[in-house]
């Protein structure tokens, strides 16, 4: 429930039912299920275009739909650290001086480090976006940002899009191929990214959408964005690096902790029934996430159980997955590495989603909802089993939520992978520095020294009762953690109110503040 | 009896903090190989402050010390001998070097009260140490012996192969003496950490010779080696009905039985009770989740 708390005798400051601060003109947090009492707001979609411009630069799109102070542009992060698209916009704002503008692009990479410079020149005001890490980073910590920054899920985005939580004035969409029709394709071209899942809302949605290519065909073989929504298209030479468009490529760990972390969450699984005939899984695309995948999959073959369906972002593992037929179809929102694009191109199970059907609450049966776990990763965990993937224990922005809170709401089961310690903090806290996803849609920490399983996960506890696996409270394994790292002291009273983690309904879970 | 040891590295202490979670039964803290002679202080102090501050009760603890033609052997007893490890791990060994060794262990027990009697394994990697195999397992203390193959193959001067056939002897002769002395017989490290394949083969190799334990290098190989040292579902399953029938048996009164066609009698009872018993050691009873 929503509180008040009296700060001396003149402050009156809200707070969410996490216990976390939240301003007084926003709606706060107060339950993962809370939107299911609510109805679905869908703006209209944008009108149809029967014949799209063709321009001939970044510079064109300014001219053309007079970009100016105070608009809001969106982009999609399906070419990943390799993007050039976001950068060549951000070039532009910068040459004609243009100010207090809010940008949305669904991630942010270290590649994008010329954000830096419109932050500090107030070009960029306010940002909207799901995940940021590098450079652009660093100055909306040192508190630099005139406006705010709002980090929202994946299926979070989508929900706000579709509203009008998000309006946008002018999507930037950068597109590997696009043919005469304006149709554009994630797998052709020779900045092939596979599936542009993230894109479809703001292609839908924002009042004006600009395709952005390096590769114009007659006709696309295979249509991953409707032309009839697009408004104009450039091409330029290139729009990105192709070794940084697959920078999600990694490889399962070979830390040994991380393999022991991973064999325990999949011994776990097992043993409380989840993997069996037609189960669905997703894990992050980290070393150990991929771990846990490895650690299923033999699973699968050794038992002879056959999945479902796997989806999230996808790579090489999971195509192989989907090719040894361990499961029927992968439903995929972006591809992490070339073996998914070309998996995705080829083969008729891997089935691109949009972000929406992948992650939106309102969508009548998004995909996590179907999931029967999802193994995620954590920066922090704290005894209520809420997980922080958004800043470190400093409070400096290293990432955010993606599909961390969508996912872990959706799946029947929500395991988080983590060592004790990392660079010697210990993990688990008594309270996070940030909360990204709710501790009531957290049902299981693995460890490499033990497994804690959320107290209100009554059915999980009984199961794993006689289970030959360590299983301990979450508050044993952060003593064994202080034990090895001792109690870490606390962090440097903040500054002022930076940014805002808005749950996926669109209420707000936490908010983030200027680090010194 | 035990399935695997884990060499850790004694003077790296990531490995060190982490040496008791990967399931290994017994670890050995390495002062030996793995660290260079200008090390040797600096590891010693690590493995001492390693000891002191955590417990382990849930896995046995050995140190590999350097061997006693060597000037750090004496230093090492001094540092580490203490109620927290198990035992000594002494390489190079012959039965001359052990009644060395339990002379110093004396003299350190009584003069730090020590509630714990060190045991020993000895490191068979030497042709005369291999001539001495019996000796060295009817000696006291020894808990278990150590096949050293590297060392052994540079005496003996032949290639080690994958295959392994150059050991065989050895191998055998180790298990038949430590099976009449009721010891460890334990397996020489498998040293290519990326041929999984491999380690299979190798420790399936080592237990048709007897053996029932190996060492291994890298925290990756234990779950290899205890799949193959372990009793597997299909014994368990076995065993567990051999024991459920002879119950049966014995409340009718009978000595003698079959099951599956087969004469049940006391040797067989006695095979079953001790895989039930190696199950329950290493919690793989299967489990009710209903």
């Amino acid at each position: 429930m929503m509180q008040q708390k009296n700060i001396g005798y003149y402050r009156l400051i809200m707070l969410n039912s996490l216990g976390r601060v939240v301003p007084d003109t926003l709606r706060g947090y107060t339950s993962a299920t809370a939107y299911q009492s609510k109805n679905r707001i869908l703006i209209p979609e944008k009108a149809v275009v029967t014949k799209p411009l063709f321009l001939d630069s970044i510079s064109a799109i300014f001219d053309e739909y007079h970009i100016s102070d105070g608009m809001t542009l969106s982009f999609h992060h399906h070419l990943r650290n390799g993007d050039g698209v976001l950068n060549a916009v951000c070039q532009e704002i910068k040459t004609r001086g243009i100010k207090h503008l809010t940008i949305a692009p669904s991630s942010i990479f270290p590649n994008n480090a010329i954000i830096v410079d419109l932050i500090i020149a107030g070009n960029i005001t306010n940002i909207r976006t799901n995940y940021i890490n590098g450079p652009a980073a660093r100055p909306i910590d040192d508190g630099k940002l005139q406006g705010l920054l709002l980090m929202d899920t994946h299926g979070g985005r989508a929900r706000a899009i579709e509203s009008g939580d998000l309006p946008i004035d002018i999507a930037i969409l950068a597109c590997p191929t696009v043919d005469r029709n304006g149709n554009g394709s994630g797998t052709e071209g020779l900045s092939a990214c596979g599936t542009l899942g993230y894109a479809q809302s703001d292609l839908r949605y924002a009042k004006k959408v600009i395709l952005v290519t390096d590769t114009i065909v007659d006709k696309v073989k295979q249509i991953d964005l409707d032309g009839k929504y697009v408004d104009a298209i450039v091409q330029i030479d290139s729009i990105g690096d192709p070794e940084g468009i697959v920078s999600g490529t990694t490889k399962i760990t070979k830390d040994p902790v991380g393999l022991k972390i991973a064999r325990d969450a999949a011994d776990f699984l097992y043993q409380a029934g989840v993997i069996k005939p037609g189960f669905s899984m997703q894990t992050g695309a980290g070393g150990t996430s991929l771990a846990v995948a490895a650690a299923v999959r033999k699973m699968m073959i050794t038992k002879q159980i056959h999945g479902s369906f796997a989806s999230g972002g996808t790579n090489g593992y999971y195509t192989d997955l989907l090719k040894e037929g361990w499961v029927d179809n992968l439903y995929d929102v972006q591809c992490f590495d070339l073996e998914a694009v070309r998996s995705y191109r080829d083969n008729s199970h891997h089935i691109a989603i949009s972000a929406s059907k992948y992650g939106n609450p309102y969508e009548p049966n998004p995909v996590v909802n179907n999931l029967s776990f999802v193994a995620l990763g954590a920066t922090e965990i704290d005894l209520d089993f809420n997980v922080n993937v958004t800043t470190d224990s400093l409070g400096r922005l290293i990432g955010g939520s993606g599909g961390h809170a969508d996912t872990a709401h959706g799946a029947d089961i929500t395991i988080i992978t983590t060592t004790l310690a990392k660079a010697r903090l210990p993990i688990i806290k008594e309270h996070v520095t940030t909360i990204t996803t709710p501790g009531e849609d957290v049902d299981v920490l693995v460890t490499e020294r033990g497994i804690a399983i959320n107290p209100r996960r009554v059915d999980l506890l009984e199961k794993m009762k006689n289970s030959n696996l360590t299983i301990m409270t979450i508050s044993e394994l952060m003593a064994i953690s202080h034990q090895i790292s001792g109690i870490p002291a606390a962090i440097k009273e903040p500054g002022k109110v930076t940014g805002l983690i808005v749950y996926r309904d669109g209420t707000i879970l936490d908010q983030l503040y200027q680090r010194f | 009896m035990i399935r695997s040891m884990l060499f850790i590295p004694g003077n790296n202490p990531a490995m060190l903090q982490n040496a008791d979670i990967f399931g290994a039964d017994a670890v050995i803290l390495d002062l030996e190989d793995a660290v260079s002679p200008q090390e040797k202080d600096a590891a010693r102090a690590l493995v001492k402050a390693y000891l002191e501050s955590v417990s382990h009760q849930a896995i046995k603890v050995y140190i590999r010390i350097n061997g006693l033609d060597t000037e750090f052997y004496e230093r090492d007893l001094h540092s580490v001998v203490s109620d927290q490890i198990d035992g000594i791990v002494l390489p190079k060994a012959r039965v001359g070097d052990i009644e060395k060794l339990l002379t110093i262990l004396y003299k350190i027990e009584s003069e730090t009260h020590m509630k714990k009697t060190m045991g020993i394994i000895p490191i068979v990697e030497s042709a005369k140490s291999v001539l001495e195999i019996e000796k060295l397992a009817a000696l006291s203390r020894i808990q278990g012996m150590l096949l050293g193959a590297e060392d052994l193959s540079a005496d003996m001067e032949f290639e080690r192969t994958k295959i392994g056939t150059e050991i065989d002897y050895p191998r055998a002769k180790l298990a038949f003496a430590c099976k009449a002395y009721k010891i460890d017989a334990i397996d020489t490290p498998f040293t290519d950490t990326n041929d999984v394949n491999g380690l299979i083969a190798d420790c399936q190799k080592a237990l048709n010779l007897g053996l029932n334990a190996k060492a291994a290098i890298h925290p990756n190989q234990i779950e290899t080696i205890h799949d193959v040292f372990s009793p597997s579902p299909k014994r368990i399953e076995w065993a567990q009905r051999v024991l459920l029938a002879a119950k049966k048996a014995n409340e009718q009164g009978l000595g003698v039985f079959s099951l599956d066609g087969k004469m049940i009698d006391k040797p067989i009872i006695e095979r079953a009770t001790k895989i039930i018993d190696a199950a329950k050691k290493y919690r793989l009873l299967p489990v009710d989740h209903a």
